[in-house]
């Protein structure tokens, strides 16, 4: 591509996204509108995500220390250097005490108990719930604990969740991406054809298929790229609204979402991979039909 | 190469059957030399329009050779076909230009599409609109011009990269008696300047009058070519 001739494709894809106006503002308009549903239905899905992780980092074993075991808290370091430990807080029998008590502030009789006939213990949290069963018994197997209680069941619950939930959104993501695509190449097409007669001239008089096919290319590029900046202020601003209304909600205090500052970088380069893979890819298949003989 | 070579249209023995069984073309031979002004008449679906796509490379012979310009089109690869196409220059009937651009824009646009500069085209475009008799009209829009300028406008698109060869198809079909007489005045000055002229027509009195050599097909053969106008064969308007 010679120099002069970069300039003009780059001219004429952007003259002929204003001369064709209308179907330039549909086809950005649907890319808008098609990365805003899945710009929103992933956000949605990392922040459940990253809430779905909170809740799993909440859940704890208790590993129970041997009746006649001196000097219970030397055991920590022992236990905070078992893989996939995230941390260990050693509790001992009169703060566990203390805490039964206190979940059963009516009850009277809980009150006198001797701290002794609870064991000293370790609160352990792991960092991935998926290697419980192994963390458990790499915890069971230390000299001086006498046994470990894992909800391995609920565990097990959460990972199944979170497979299905990422499952789910992946599948629905990929399905939103290829029904954008199909709807962005046919308003493409329909621009398209309203220019089949520029197209039949440039062929009959010999232009090159290339040289047919690059101002479109810097169309769809330039609409792909328009409608990927528009989208992503929109989500922007929805996203910072939600959050507000998350934030400053009674009901749903106990959701914490992830800043925007935290998820722009991805967002805004999905955003624009996606619009210009949609525009460039939308183009390149609406003009191929016309580019034969 | 000679250069008369490379400037001639010849067709050998062509046959031509569309997809759909109907065969056009059925064993045509016809050379044109360079500088020749060719008529090519004959009734609808004679085969006249199947001629100029083979010779515009939109289609290929089932058998036979078809060279245009130095360039063989049976089994032209894609490559060349716009290096072909760029040796010829083609009118239509409904004129074909972008509503949207000018007369000038209309005629740099082709001059761009074959890789010419700016620069060249403001030196070539006001040459061949003065050619045409349009050299005011260049920054009208097609809406604002007649049927008659219209074509013209098309004739400047043809000759402005300089074609070995223009081929005309039905160039006065919109036109009335008085225009079609000055257009293909016009289209006759063009070839005495040097280019090769294959006018497709339907109109008796346009062949009669300008005494050029005509070539009739009907049912996909050449069924007459002789000089001095039309004789014999049939012709349906």
């Amino acid at each position: 591509m010679s120099k002069h001739n970069f300039g003009y494709f780059i001219h004429e894809g952007v003259s002929n996204m204003f001369s064709h106006g209308f179907m330039s503002f549909a086809a950005i308009g649907i890319t808008v509108a098609c990365l805003l549903i899945m710009g929103t239905f992933t956000l949605v899905a990392v922040n459940a995500n990253g809430l779905l992780k909170d809740l799993e980092r909440e859940n704890e074993m208790l590993a129970f220390v041997e009746e006649d075991f001196a000097e219970p808290k030397n055991l920590q370091s022992k236990l905070a250097a078992i893989p996939n430990v995230a941390s260990v807080t050693f509790i001992s029998r009169q703060q566990a005490m203390e805490r039964f008590v206190e979940q059963y502030p009516d009850e009277e009789m809980f009150r006198d108990l001797d701290p002794n006939i609870l064991r000293d213990r370790f609160s352990i949290k792991v960092a991935d719930l998926e290697r419980i069963s192994q963390t458990k018994a790499a915890v069971d197997a230390v000299d001086g604990i006498a046994y470990v209680n894992a909800s391995e069941e609920i565990a097990g619950g959460f990972i199944t969740l979170r497979n299905v939930a990422t499952v789910v959104c992946v599948a629905l993501i990929a399905i939103l991406f290829l029904v954008s695509v199909f709807i962005i190449s046919n308003t493409i097409r329909l621009t398209t054809f309203d220019r089949r007669e520029e197209i039949a001239i440039m062929r009959m008089v010999g232009a090159t298929n290339g040289f047919i096919r690059w101002p479109f290319v810097y169309e769809g590029f330039l609409m792909g790229f328009l409608g990927a900046s528009v989208a992503f202020l929109m989500e922007w601003g929805l996203y910072e609204a939600v959050a507000q209304g998350v934030s400053t909600s009674d009901a749903m205090q106990l959701i914490e979402v992830i800043p925007f500052k935290e998820l722009w970088g991805p967002v805004a380069g999905s955003f624009a991979g996606a619009g210009i893979f949609i525009g460039v890819g939308g183009s390149l298949s609406a003009i191929r039909k016309y580019l034969q003989v | 190469m000679l250069e008369s070579e490379s400037a001639l249209i010849e067709l050998k023995d062509v046959e031509m059957e569309y997809d759909n069984g109907t065969k056009a073309i059925r064993g045509i031979s016809l050379r044109i030399d360079p500088g020749e002004f060719v008529f090519l008449v004959g009734p609808s679906g004679s085969g006249k329009s199947t001629i100029i796509k083979l010779l515009t490379g939109e289609v290929e012979p089932n058998a036979g050779r078809v060279r245009v310009n130095g360039f063989s089109t049976r089994n032209i690869s894609e490559r060349q076909i716009p290096l072909m196409r760029r040796t010829l220059g083609v009118i239509f009937q409904d004129f074909r230009l972008i509503e949207k651009k000018t007369v000038y824009d209309n005629l740099a646009f082709v001059m761009r599409a074959v890789g010419a500069s700016a620069k060249e085209s403001r030196k070539r475009i006001p040459y061949v609109l003065e050619l045409v008799g349009l050299e005011k009209k260049a920054y009208s829009y097609p809406d604002e011009l007649s049927g008659g300028e219209q074509q013209r406008v098309a004739i400047a698109r043809a000759l402005v990269n300089n074609p070995a060869t223009i081929i005309a198809d039905e160039p006065t079909g919109n036109l009335d008696p008085e225009r079609s007489l000055e257009l293909m005045d016009l289209l006759v000055k063009i070839n005495k300047l040097g280019t090769t002229m294959v006018v497709v027509t339907h109109e008796k009195d346009l062949v009669d009058h300008f005494g050029k050599r005509v070539v009739t097909i009907d049912s996909g053969r050449v069924v007459n070519d002789s000089v001095g106008g039309y004789v014999g064969g049939r012709i349906h308007v």
